[in-house]
């Protein structure tokens, strides 16, 4: 997995390319996300979540909250996820389309803003 | 999935909605923290069977545990529609429980609401995936709409294939815009409303009627 680590105090940034996710399961991604958030980390998904997937993060992430610990997730994710297919004949095929998007996802306690714009996801991480 | 096989399972879920009327539609509310939904849920329950739904707090996560008012009747132009409201906890990805210490509580109360909070956005997302007809997004019009929450949950919606009518609620705000929540969410129609003061709730339950009659 490509990554830059700092010092000890420093932020560990983990890019997860498409390839990596490509054969896992919604919870095997959700697991992998969370267990680098709650380790301090940022991570990048290259291809973003599908709309079911980022419904089982939400609720995963919200049993895993605990008080002094773990107080959730920032996310944001570019370009926003577009309504896909909304034809009435693409959704009769079951298309579900998620575009091509980048997520950032952090955790909420050191991640002191996570702003977007047209083309920008700015983040300012504070350490621990 | 195959071709056919993902067309017979769509047409299959189309067929299925079409002719599953005679059952009350289990509309559930949902939107961020203090957007207002459960001053909706009360205001519609109140309206059309006299009892309310649940109490009211500027407190955030107040609704900690989903509430469901059965059974409610809206009449509307001659044609009469039968739902289940279902009241949902705030969505949000973080919950710390320090943020409610601010609101005269403490440690021991902050968390034991925190942690209801973390149960009920849980199960509602859980309810989203798998057990609502259609959806009522509420929306604060006097607060920038466009979060990554909101866009997320949004798309979630609208791959569940489930109809959502928007809400610009908090109308009676000094900063309040529609527009706002219009131009953040061009792809649905967007109504109006203060639920307070029970501005324009003709037309939300005319589009109530509409959307999931």
């Amino acid at each position: 997995m490509p990554e830059v680590k700092n010092s000890d105090d420093g932020v560990q940034v983990d890019l997860i390319g498409g390839e990596r996710m490509a054969g896992k399961t919604s919870m095997e991604k959700i697991r992998m996300i969370l267990d680098g958030v709650r380790d301090g980390n940022i991570v990048i998904l290259e291809e973003g979540l599908s709309p079911d997937e980022e419904s089982k993060l939400i609720e995963v992430t919200m049993t895993e909250i605990s008080p002094d610990e773990f107080s959730g997730i920032e996310i944001e994710t570019y370009p926003r996820s577009k309504t896909s297919d909304s034809s009435l004949l693409g959704r009769l095929m079951g298309r579900e389309s998620t575009g091509s998007k980048l997520t950032v996802i952090g955790p909420a306690n050191q991640i002191e803003t996570l702003h977007k714009d047209e083309n920008l996801i700015s983040a300012l991480i504070s350490h621990k | 999935m195959g071709l056919f096989t993902g067309l017979r399972q769509s047409i299959a879920r189309v067929t299925d909605k079409l002719f599953s009327s005679e059952e009350p539609k289990r509309i559930g509310i949902y939107g961020p923290p203090n957007a207002g939904k459960t001053t909706l849920a009360n205001r519609i329950a109140r309206d059309w069977t006299g009892d309310a739904v649940g109490p009211e707090s500027h407190v955030p996560h107040e609704t900690r545990r989903a509430r469901r008012k059965e059974n409610v009747e809206i009449e509307r132009d001659g044609r009469k529609v039968t739902i289940d409201i279902v009241d949902t906890p705030g969505v949000t990805t973080k919950v710390d429980y320090e943020e409610f210490l601010d609101h005269d509580m403490d440690k021991e109360d902050a968390v034991r609401r925190s942690r209801e909070a973390t149960e009920g956005v849980a199960e509602a997302m859980h309810w989203l995936r798998e057990d609502v007809d259609g959806v009522i997004y509420v929306l604060d019009s006097s607060t920038d709409p466009f979060t990554q929450v909101n866009t997320m949950l949004i798309g979630i919606i609208e791959s569940q294939d489930l109809p959502v009518l928007i809400l610009a609620n908090k109308t009676d705000l000094d900063d309040s815009s529609v527009q706002r929540i219009r131009n953040a969410y061009p792809q649905h129609e967007t109504i109006p409303l203060s639920a307070l003061e029970g501005d324009n709730m003709d037309e939300v339950y005319t589009k109530i009627a509409e959307y999931f009659g």
